[in-house]
């Protein structure tokens, strides 16, 4: 056995590692956790590197993964050797493709990062549900447990699948394997070619169709022949395990890696043996290893084969000692008899026993355990308590782990004081802000000492649910054995917080262990940080005898010109704090680290990093810690203690970072959860915040219309209601004629504000003395805090304008509408949530909206806070997301459901007509309910409707009563971005704008896959360089609007408030009061775009002027007036499309790639606009002849 | 009609050269201007600050959301290929050298030593026939002095003269105190020619906007005027640095105005879009007939003829000038 070469990589990179090289084709779909794989490969792709056989591998990227699955599907039969890596619900969407492919005995061999299935909620963390879930379709299901083994199998899996004919999924925990960052030992081309038979991929090629030896498959078969054909293939599946146990074994003679269809660890005599697969099987080994120390008969059965199901290998590696099992599923099946590795054993054992192969005297007793959903942790301290119960007289025949279940107490206690980690392991905690590159450094860190050392290393990094001032917290070990330990560090060595606002928020110093050191980023000097700590954590520094470090690494990396960026500062302290390397060693691998991170974005970034960097250890200061702890400031809970006891017990605590610790009881059964959470997380993670100047001001309510986080807000009311304002409140008259005598105001969220600017940017009044001053200003928030805080707190009990007064809803008066959509975790001048904000104040009080996956899904769904909220009469929008691809079905289910009660209200109301009174019925029955003042006087006819049958004790007048809300007008949503409805959701939307039902599509254009990273989608204009399109999109924007329009009775809009908000609002509503089917596609400016989302509007204003995204609407309504139904709003044509494209990084890129290439997309892009605008023009002056209405 | 003459150490047939502008910035480009008649070309300018704020905007907006959320490690793909840096200016150089037989004169604005110093060499190394150094800087610190100011340039000139074996021309702003001593300067330091003058960026203002409106303006002939001076003066001054004009040459006229004030070269950019490539051989035509006409023999009979040292009244060229030209306007006044 040679030397191998050591690579410090995370699993996903693993994999594609091994996989990329062995195959010719890979059709892929993003989705997390598994998309680097498919990025990985492309990149690789694109930088024309080369499989085992010399070629550049095909990657393409398809609409879904069940397209992902057909392409591979179908270039297997054409004989190539192909590849996919997909997750969760991609995966499930491969399933009809991996029967097809299975029946077919198909060698294959996919790639899955394992991840939890959406239930009674998304998640994008990692188990087995998914893989379960595909555990009925002939595939083989081969498991790995950490990223040596994720690079291992995804070769091994791939020669057993060409040599049986079987196809496999070769999978490993999402996250915890996928993300964690490991050093391994690479397989070099020449170990591959050594485990793979050349032969068994020629006979794979030879199975190809091809018409010069032609074969049909796919045939349709009958009763008398599919059963028999269907049992014809079981001779291979019974080949399966003995051939990958052969291939297992050439492996291990090659590499010196021992691996088994089940692999037996612990004592040779345990009695006790817990069953399970995946990366928790470290995890077991690791406190076996422990507890065998101390005289525990304990082992573990590591279980990599999983389908077949091999009962004689199974029962193999059973020890004859064994007594009891404990079978660990990381999958939960409602109503099964236990899940699905459990009736597997079971199974396994009744059959041995019946076949007497069982090696134990008697069969063993079996427990079933569910453990680690959604990456919830799985610790040697749970693993303690199953062998515990294990050994109890009365054990729970199943159970779970890791939670406490007060409901059917099933959870086992777990002693959270049990700790094995070893001393000789290096471990360190990081807490930082995306922004601020501590994870980029961390990954350095890692790769340094993983590369340059003979230390061992383990990476692992948590993040946010949030996308705006995002923590993260990483996870490092170093040590000298290799480390098994796929779960999260309680007892560090080393704590870092770079962020001095956490110690507020959060206890960072529980991760230390006693005598740990501790490096605070802080503004404060060595000798003054003690006094501005909170009393806890200075009790903390005092009770663990912490070495206590600081340094102000923002004033250091703002001396070197790097802004926030404090990761190479930090990163620099921590060397020289830890002692993994020798000072001056560190400083140098830090400086070549940098060189080779940042060489690519230009010499003056490498440069500012080294000085600051060689400026770093001068700022670095040990404190001189107390005796006493003296300090009078505590930390405050996080949630105001006027929050409702739901969210002060549940949210306050997920907000904490202790969700764990809530028991099921704290949570509602079937994942429904309460609106408006958002606004008690008080996130203050803006630096400088917009602060009104009233005298300037000219009321156009711009700024609130443009704020991603309703953080900035207007209201017009009497002026009687100012008494008690704050005497810092500022108001003034209300400039209108319509509705005179009122006061106005605009008030900023202080605790909100992401401070993104977008408002000032957007801000049209400026000082004419001074005019940098404006009507909004950017100020310290730690200025203006506490007064604005009071100031909002008096804004938000202001009455709301009455909506029914408004004979018209222009932008301005829009902005006077209270948004029912606030706070959420979006980006910082994210460009979607303007849009979904003001479909909330225009509808959210009668809306339903369908939210397809993605960024919107996330910003508008993930816990731990939910920003849709409610009016003071406690409506507000009903909000939910189905599937990614579901999303126009979805929705158009919503309006089905709707049209049915309002069918049946209808109909009881003429059924009472006598009762409830002639000219009510009348009313009810004809409102027009297209103004703010029908719907509110349609709530007043509900009101007086409901008097009048509320004590007519019969079915159909109850019925009725419980359904006279829906004789108000419901408004239907369905809001998804790109990636939806151009690629994945296409067909369903296609379908649901074709039916003429009364549905309203807001597409969110980022023209990119936002929330997987910036993936290229079928809406990515032509010229950008995105995933999948690293050189360039080298085609057009699909035109979504111009194929809606074929239709002709669909409204669509295209629509970029940066260009022309009132445009934007003008079609909401018009799309709205469309009777049909209507489409708005809204420009969104994406943090993908590349460049700083402050200047979101001018981009947007850009994107218009030049053509590249025109404003129309198009009204079939109009075809009756006998006008064109399209109006070309803005036509562009005022710059060139290249003055926009300039101005991007996402163009730019292509630039610097290579400029010429750059130009021709220029050029080509131009074209491109004028020819569409040309067919709009065209399509603007046709006057169609009149049509007679259609309808549901 | 002999218009030979030499600059930069080139022997040119003519001395109309394109001056630097996008339409010398692609080989096709380059080409054309070839074609079109232009004897030598220059670049359009490789600015230093330019690629430090690239590089800087572009780690913001790809890093800064790097490595932030759990689905998107990244938001951007970074090709091998892609590097922020001169590298694609040193590809156009080769190019444009590669496409073109008339000497191709790159142009570098720096604003750091290194700067300066390592895109010269870069520039050279790329294949450049000379290099002309763009000294044009806005300096709104009140704490520099002019002899600051000129010192540092004086130093640019002479380090990356002793770092480069190529010609070298320095492009001039016309706001200098005393630029006779400081051309003087540059020529002790290396200057093979000065280039008169720059031509600001100058932002008008939108009072409406209250904002500053910003749209390059072409030259006229009446720039030329300046220009005319400080060649006629800087010609009796400067030993053997040549002078260029640039700014303000759009006829036939211009440009004899310009070499009989000691220009040895003519850069030629807003003539050329206002009139189009073509316009840089008409004037060389027109030139050449009106020289015939009045019976020139060559271009060196009439290069500096109306110089400080070769003028029938230098006194013009003083201070005498003005006070004249205000006599002048008194009088027509009355």
């Amino acid at each position: 056995m040679s030397t191998r070469k050591m690579s410090t990589i995370d699993g996903n990179e693993a994999t594609a590692l091994t996989a990329y090289r062995l195959n010719e084709v890979a059709a892929i779909y993003p989705i997390t956790p598994s998309s680097n794989m498919g990025e990985l490969a492309d990149e690789w792709a694109t930088r024309g590197r080369v499989n085992l056989w010399g070629q550049v591998p095909r990657i393409v990227e398809m609409q879904s993964e069940a397209g992902a699955a057909g392409a591979v599907h179908g270039a297997l039969q054409a004989g190539a050797l192909a590849t996919t890596f997909t997750a969760s619900q991609g995966l499930l969407l491969m399933i009809p493709n991996m029967y097809k492919i299975a029946g077919e005995l198909t060698a294959f061999c996919m790639h899955v990062a394992a991840r939890t299935l959406s239930t009674h909620a998304l998640s994008i963390f990692g188990d087995h549900s998914d893989i379960m879930a595909v555990r009925q379709t002939g595939f083989a299901l081969l498991g790995s447990s950490s990223v040596q083994e994720a690079h291992d199998m995804a070769c091994i899996a791939q020669v057993t699948s060409l040599r049986t004919r079987i196809p496999f999924l070769h999978f490993f925990d999402g996250f915890r394997t996928s993300h964690e960052i490991q050093k391994i030992a690479l397989l070099s081309d020449d170990d591959l070619r050594a485990i793979l038979g050349e032969e068994d991929v020629q006979a794979h090629r030879a199975r190809a169709l091809t018409p010069d030896r032609p074969a049909l498959r796919g045939t349709a078969q009958n009763p008398d022949a599919f059963f028999q054909a269907r049992e014809a293939c079981n001779g291979f599946y019974d080949a399966c395990p003995g051939a990958l146990e052969q291939v297992l074994r050439d492996f291990a003679k090659r590499t010196g890696r021992d691996y088994r269809l089940f692999e037996y660890y612990g004592d040779p005599a345990a009695e006790r043996v817990i069953v399970i697969m995946g990366s928790g099987a470290e995890t077991v080994r690791e406190t076996v290893d422990f507890l065998s120390a101390n005289g525990d008969r304990v082992g573990v059965i590591v279980v990599r084969l999983y389908r077949p199901f091999s009962v004689p290998h199974f029962v193999a590696a059973l020890p004859k000692s064994a007594r009891t099992l404990a079978v660990l599923d990381r999958t939960k099946e409602p109503g099964a008899v236990g899940d699905p590795l459990y009736t597997d054993v079971v199974a396994s054992l009744h059959e041995a026993s019946r076949t007497g192969t069982l090696p134990c005297a008697a069969s063993p007793d079996v427990l079933a355990g569910r453990y680690g959903l959604s990456s919830k942790e799985f610790t040697p301290a749970m693993v303690k308590a199953v062998f515990d119960e294990m050994q109890k007289p009365a054990p729970k025949r199943h159970f779970t782990v890791g939670i406490t279940d007060d409901v059917t107490h099933l959870s086992l206690a777990v002693d959270p004081a049990f700790d094995i980690e070893p001393d000789d392991v290096i471990r360190c905690v990081f807490f930082g802000l995306g922004a601020d590159g501590t994870v980029g450094a961390n990954k350095n860190s890692i790769k340094i000492i993983g590369d340059e050392t003979d230390h061992h290393v383990q990476g692992y990094f948590v993040y946010d649910s949030k996308k705006s001032g995002a923590m993260t917290i990483s996870h490092l070990r170093f040590g000298p054995r290799p480390i098994r330990s796929p779960y999260l560090i309680k007892r560090a060595g080393f704590v870092a917080c770079h962020q001095p606002g956490f110690l507020d928020k959060l206890d960072v110093l529980e991760y230390a262990a006693p005598g740990a050191t501790f490096l605070l980023n802080t503004p404060h000097a060595p000798d003054e940080v003690w006094a501005h700590l909170p009393r806890e954590v200075q009790q903390e520094v005092i009770e663990k005898k912490i070495r206590f470090h600081v340094i102000d690494a923002l004033t250091v990396a703002r001396e070197h010109g790097m802004g926030a960026r404090i990761n190479t500062i930090m990163q620099t302290c921590f060397f020289a704090l830890s002692g993994v390397l020798p000072r001056d060693e560190a400083i140098a691998k830090i400086k070549s680290a940098i060189t080779k991170t940042y060489e690519k974005k230009g010499a003056e970034v490498v440069r500012r990093n080294h000085a600051a960097v060689d400026a770093t250890l001068a700022h670095l200061h040990e404190v001189t810690v107390p005796a006493h702890a003296e300090g009078t400031r505590e930390r405050q809970p996080l949630v105001s203690g006027d929050a409702p006891d739901f969210v002060q017990k549940v949210t306050g605590l997920m907000l904490a970072g202790k969700g764990d610790l809530l028991p099921v009881s704290a949570f509602p059964v079937d994942g429904t959860w309460p609106l408006g959470t958002s606004r008690w997380e008080k996130r203050n993670i803006a630096v400088d915040i917009p602060i009104w100047d009233a005298d300037i001001c000219i009321q156009c309510n711009k700024c609130a219309l443009v704020c991603p986080h309703a953080a900035i807000r207007a209201k017009v009311y009497e002026p009687d209601a100012l008494g008690g304002a704050p005497d810092t409140f500022q108001a003034v008259d209300y400039k209108s004629k319509e509705i005179p005598g009122l006061q106005y105001t605009i008030q900023v969220a202080p605790e909100d504000c992401t401070g993104c600017n977008l408002c000032v940017n957007v801000c049209p009044a400026k000082d004419k003395a001074n005019p940098r001053h404006k009507a909004i200003n950017m100020q310290p928030h730690h200025e203006h805090t506490d007064r604005e805080r009071a100031n909002f707190r008096f804004f938000l009990d202001l009455p709301e304008i009455d909506r029914a007064k408004s004979s018209r809803i222009d932008i301005k008066f829009s902005q006077f509408l209270e948004p029912l959509f606030e706070f959420s975790g979006a980006c910082a001048g994210c460009g979607e949530t303007p849009y979904v904000k003001l479909l909330t104040q225009l509808y959210g009080d009668r809306a339903l909206i369908a939210n397809a996956t993605g960024c919107s899904s996330i910003y508008g769904g993930n816990l731990p806070t939910t920003p849709f909220c409610t009016n003071a009469e406690g409506r507000g929008p009903a909000w939910s997301n189905s599937l990614f691809e579901d999303n126009a079905e979805f929705g158009l289910g919503f309006r089905l459901a709707v049209g049915a009660h309002e069918s049946m209200a209808l109909r009881l109301v003429k059924q009472y007509a006598a009762t409830i009174g002639e000219r009510l019925v009348s009313e009810l029955l004809s409102a027009d309910q297209h103004t703010e003042s029908g719907v509110s006087d349609q709530r007043k006819r509900v009101v007086a409707l409901r008097a009048k049958i509320r004590d007519i004790d019969e079915p159909d007048a109850q019925r009725l009563y419980r359904r006279a809300d829906y004789l108000v007008r419901k408004s239907i949503w369905l809001v998804g971005g790109d990636g939806w409805a151009y690629d994945i959701g296409y067909g369903g939307l296609d379908h649901v704008l074709s039916m003429n039902h009364d549905v309203n599509v807001l597409v969110l254009d980022t023209e990119v896959y936002s929330n997987t990273g910036g993936q290229a989608s079928k809406a990515t204009p032509l010229g950008a360089a995105a995933k999948f399109a690293a050189n360039g999109k080298a085609v057009n924007k699909k035109d979504l609007g111009l194929m809606a329009m074929n239709y002709g009775h669909v409204y669509v809009a295209s629509v970029a408030f940066g260009a022309k908000d009132a445009h934007t609002v003008k079609a909401f509503q018009e799309a709205d009061s469309y009777p049909g089917p209507s489409l708005i596609i809204a420009y969104s400016h994406c943090i993908a775009h590349g460049y700083d989302m402050q200047f979101g509007a001018d981009q947007q204003l850009r994107a218009v002027q030049s053509g590249i995204w025109p404003l129309y609407r198009y009204d079939p309504r109009r075809v009756l007036e006998g006008k064109p139904p399209l109006v070309v709003d803005a036509p562009g044509g005022k710059i060139r499309v290249q003055e926009y494209m300039k101005n991007e990084t996402r163009f730019r890129m292509v630039e610097k790639i290579d400029p010429e290439r750059f130009q021709r997309f220029a050029v080509q892009a131009q074209e491109a606009a004028v020819r569409r605008m040309a067919v709009y023009e065209h399509m603007s002056h046709l006057i169609l002849p009149g049509a007679s209405e259609g309808g549901e | 009609m002999n218009l030979s003459t030499t600059y930069l150490g080139f022997d040119l047939p003519h001395p109309f050269i394109a001056g630097a502008s996008p339409l010398t910035e692609t080989p096709d480009g380059a080409r054309r201007l070839e074609d079109a008649g232009a004897a030598a070309l220059v670049l359009p300018s490789l600015f230093e600050e330019e690629i430090h704020l690239e590089s800087l905007a572009t780690l913001h907006s790809t890093d800064s959301h790097a490595n932030s959320h759990g689905e998107a490690s990244s938001y951007f793909v970074e090709p091998e290929e892609f590097v922020i840096g001169p590298h694609a200016y040193l590809e156009r150089v080769r190019r444009v050298k590669d496409a073109v037989d008339i000497p191709v004169i790159a142009s570098l604005n720096g604003y750091t030593r290194g700067g300066w110093l390592e895109y010269a060499r870069l520039l050279a190394e790329a294949g450049a026939d000379a290099l002309e150094l763009n000294l044009y800087n806005v300096v709104t610190e009140a704490h520099l002095s002019a002899g600051e100011i000129e010192g540092r340039s004086v130093t640019i000139v002479r380090e990356v003269k002793d770092q480069i074996a190529i010609p070298l021309a320095v492009k001039l702003s016309p706001f200098y105190t005393a630029l006779p001593h400081f051309a003087g300067q540059l020529e002790t330091a290396g200057a093979d020619a000065l280039v008169l003058f720059n031509r600001f960026f100058e932002s008008d203002i939108d009072v409406e906007e209250l904002a500053f409106a910003s749209d390059l303006k072409l030259s006229d002939s009446r720039e030329l005027l300046l220009r005319l001076r400080w060649l006629a003066i800087l010609s009796g001054t400067l030993e053997s640095t040549e002078l260029a004009v640039t700014g303000g040459v759009h006829t036939a006229e211009d440009a004899v105005k310009a070499i009989m004030s000691g220009a040895s070269a003519v850069q030629m950019v807003s003539s050329l879009y206002q009139k189009g490539i073509d316009n840089l051989a008409r004037i060389k035509s027109e030139m050449t007939i009106w020289m015939e006409e009045k019976e020139y023999r060559s271009l060196a009979q009439m290069r500096g003829s109306m110089t400080i040292r070769t003028c029938p009244d230098p006194q013009v060229l003083f201070r005498a000038n003005y006070m004249h030209q205000l006599r002048t306007w008194d009088q027509t006044r009355s």
